[in-house]
C-alpha cells in the first residue's frame, strides 16, 4: 500500500514522542487499543493554570497510519482548551493524512485517545 | 545492489535465467510451438518429446517414475485434484479426512468444501514448534479415514514435517497420504521410492520456474486412483484435461533439473546466510524464532520482535521486500492462523516477520538487512508504549485493554 507524504513525514519524524508523569495533577493520560488488535496508543496532555494544553506527548504501537495519526494529534491539541481538544474528529485527521478507508480505524483510535486523556484530566481535577 | 532487496522466496522465486532461455525456445514460430497432443505431424511430436523430457526431469527430482507425474496449473490445483479427487473416488470406503490446521489455504479450503458435501475433517494442531507429529496422525486415524493430507514444509514458518514417518503409518492403515510439497521440493530431498507418499503436490514458481505450472505425483504401485476435476480431451491419462502448456512445462522441467543438481551446495550456502541473519538480530532483547530450529527449510526464518507492530516494521524496512505475519493491513484484523496454531499470542503474531532467502541472495544483502532491522526495531521500540511498560516491569497480560 502506498502511504501519503504526510503519513510518511510523521512516521519518519514523529513529533512529541515521549512520556509524562501520570501522577501529576495537570497531566491527563489516555491509553486506547489493545496489543491483541495490533494497536495501542498512549496520549498525554499537560494543561497550564488556565486549562490550556501546553504540552502533549505520545507513544504508539501500531501501523504507520496509527503512528502518524497520534503524532499529528499532539501537534493539533497544543494551545487548545480541553473542550476544543475534545472536538477533534477522526475524520479531520483522516482527511489531513489522506488515509485510505482501511486505515480509518487508526484515526478513530486517535480520537478515542484524546477523549480518554481529557476525561482522565477532568477526573483528576475533580470537575 | 538492487533495492528493494528480495527476501520473500517463500512467496515466489524469480525465474532462473537458464529456465527462461529454455522456455523461450517454445514460444517462437521457428521454435517448439506445436500441440503435444498432435499425433499427425512433427510439430506435435517435437512438443511431446519436450513435455516428456520435462516429465522425466520432474520425476527425477523426487525419484519417481515419469508416468506418475500429472501436469497441473500449480500447487493449488494439485492440492484440489488430490484431495477432492481421492475423496470422491474412495467415498465408498469412508468419508473421514485428516489434515492439519497449518496447511496452505488450497488444502484447507478444499477440505472445507468437502465438509459442506458431507465429509468429516479432523484438523490436527501442530506442536508449539510447528510440527505435525506421527503420533498425532496415528492417534486420529479412524476406521472410516480415507485420506491424510499433511504438508511437507510450511509456507509461513518453514518447518519441515516427517513425511516419511507419517507415510509408514498411513500405509500400514491402508489410507491414502497426500503431501503438499510446494515449499520443500528442490530444497530438501524427497524420495518417492523410500517415502510412502501416495500423492504429492509441486509448484514450479517456488523453485525458480515459471508461475502457472505445477504437478501432482500420483503413485502407480500401489495404484492410487482419482476422480478427475477437469473434464475434456482426456489428457494426462484422463486425470487432467487441457492442452499442455509446453513452454511452462519445459520451464518446470529445467527448474527441477537445476534444483536437483544444486540442492546440496545451495542448502549449505543458504543456511549460512540464514544463520548470519539470525546472529545479527538475536541480541536485540525479546526476539524469538518461530518454529522448530532444526526441522526447517534452509532459507526460512520467521521472527517475532516483541513490542513492535509488524506492519510498521515493514514500512520502515522499505529497502527490504519481506512479508508480515500480521494481517492488520487486510480488511480482517486476524493475525496469521499458522502463528496462532503454534500458540503465539495475537500480540506476538502481530509482531512477526517472515524472511526467506534463496538462490540470488548475497551476504551483502543479509548484512544490509541486519543493519536496517536493528535500527528499525530500536526506533519503533522507542515509539512503543508497550516497550515502556515492559521496561517498567509491567506484565502486559495483567492490563485491562480497551479493545476496539
Ligand atoms: C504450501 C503451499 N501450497 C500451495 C501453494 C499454492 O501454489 P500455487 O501458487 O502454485 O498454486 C503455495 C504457494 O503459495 C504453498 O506455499
Ligand atoms: S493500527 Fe491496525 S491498521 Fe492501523
Amino acid at each position: 500500500m502506498a502511504y501519503s507524504d504526510k503519513v510518511l513525514d510523521h512516521y519518519e519524524n514523529p513529533r512529541n514522542v515521549g512520556k509524562m508523569d501520570v501522577d501529576k495533577k495537570n497531566v491527563g493520560t489516555g491509553m486506547v487499543g489493545a496489543p491483541a488488535c495490533g494497536d495501542v496508543m498512549r496520549l498525554q496532555i499537560q494543561v497550564d493554570d488556565d486549562g490550556v494544553i501546553e504540552d502533549a506527548k505520545f507513544k504508539t504501537y501500531g501501523c504507520g497510519s496509527a503512528i502518524a495519526s497520534s503524532s499529528l494529534l499532539t501537534e493539533w491539541v497544543k494551545g487548545k482548551r480541553l473542550d476544543e481538544a475534545e472536538e477533534i474528529k477522526n475524520s479531520q485527521i483522516a482527511e489531513e493524512l489522506s488515509l485510505p478507508p482501511v486505515k480509518i480505524h487508526c484515526s478513530v483510535l486517535a480520537e478515542d485517545a484524546i477523549k480518554a486523556a481529557v476525561a482522565d484530566l477532568r477526573q483528576k481535577q475533580g470537575d | 545492489m538492487n533495492k528493494p532487496i528480495y527476501f520473500d522466496y517463500l512467496a515466489t522465486t524469480p525465474t532462473d535465467p537458464r529456465v527462461v532461455e529454455k522456455m523461450t525456445t517454445c514460444l517462437s514460430m521457428e521454435g517448439n510451438f506445436g500441440n503435444p497432443a498432435s499425433r499427425s505431424h512433427v510439430f506435435g511430436w517435437k512438443a511431446e518429446e519436450a513435455v516428456e523430457n520435462a516429465r522425466r526431469q520432474v520425476a527425477n527430482l523426487i525419484n519417481a517414475d515419469s508416468r506418475e507425474i500429472v501436469w497441473t496449473s500449480g500447487a493449488t490445483e494439485s492440492d484440489n485434484l488430490a484431495i477432492k479427487g481421492a475423496a470422491y473416488f474412495y467415498k465408498g470406503k469412508g468419508r473421514h479426512i485428516l489434515t492439519s490446521s497449518i496447511e496452505h489455504k488450497a488444502v484447507l479450503d478444499s477440505c472445507r468444501q468437502l465438509e459442506r458435501e458431507g465429509y468429516e475433517v479432523t484438523y490436527l494442531e501442530p506442536t508449539s514448534e510447528g510440527l505435525i507429529t506421527c503420533e498425532s496422525v496415528a492417534n486420529s486415524l479412524r476406521d472410516d479415514t480415507i485420506l491424510v493430507s499433511i504438508m511437507h514444509a510450511n509456507n509461513e514458518i518453514g518447518t519441515v514435517n516427517d513425511i516419511a514417518g507419517i507415510g509408514e503409518i498411513t500405509r500400514a492403515a491402508g489410507v491414502i497420504f497426500h503431501v503438499d510439497a510446494a515449499q520443500s521440493a528442490a530444497k530438501v530431498p524427497i524420495d518417492m521410492d523410500k517415502m510412502k507418499v501416495d500423492l504429492l503436490s509441486l509448484s514450479a514458481h517456488k523453485m525458480y520456474g515459471p508461475k502457472g505450472i505445477g504437478a501432482l505425483y500420483v503413485r502407480r504401485k500401489p495404484r492410487v486412483r482419482l476422480e478427475a476435476q477437469m473434464h475434456g480431451g482426456g489428457h494426462e491419462r484422463g486425470m487432467r484435461s487441457g492442452t499442455l502448456a509446453t513452454h511452462q512445462i519445459v520451464g518446470m522441467g529445467e527448474a527441477a533439473a537445476i534444483g536437483m543438481e544444486e540442492m546440496e551446495s545451495e542448502r549449505d550456502r543458504v543456511m549460512a546466510l540464514r544463520e548470519r541473519l539470525w546472529l545479527g538480530v538475536k541480541d536485540l532483547e525479546a526476539v524469538q524464532i518461530n518454529g522448530d530450529l532444526h526441522q526447517r527449510l534452509p532459507g526460512a526464518l520467521n521472527i517475532s520482535f516483541s513490542f513492535v507492530e509488524g506492519e510498521s516494521l515493514i514500512m520502515s524496512l522499505k529497502d527490504l521486500a519481506i512479508s508480515s505475519g500480521s494481517a492488520c493491513t487486510s480488511a480482517s484484523l486476524e493475525p496469521s492462523y499458522v502463528l496462532r496454531a503454534l500458540g503465539l499470542s495475537d500480540e506476538l503474531a502481530h509482531s512477526s516477520l517472515r524472511f526467506s532467502i534463496g538462490r540470488f541472495t548475497t551476504k551483502e544483502d543479509v548484512d544490509l538487512a541486519v543493519e536496517q532491522l536493528v535500527h528499525s526495531v530500536e526506533k519503533l521500540r522507542d515509539l512503543s508504549p508497550l516497550w515502556d511498560m515492559y521496561k517498567d516491569g509491567i506484565d502486559l497480560d495483567s492490563v485491562q485493554w480497551a479493545a476496539h
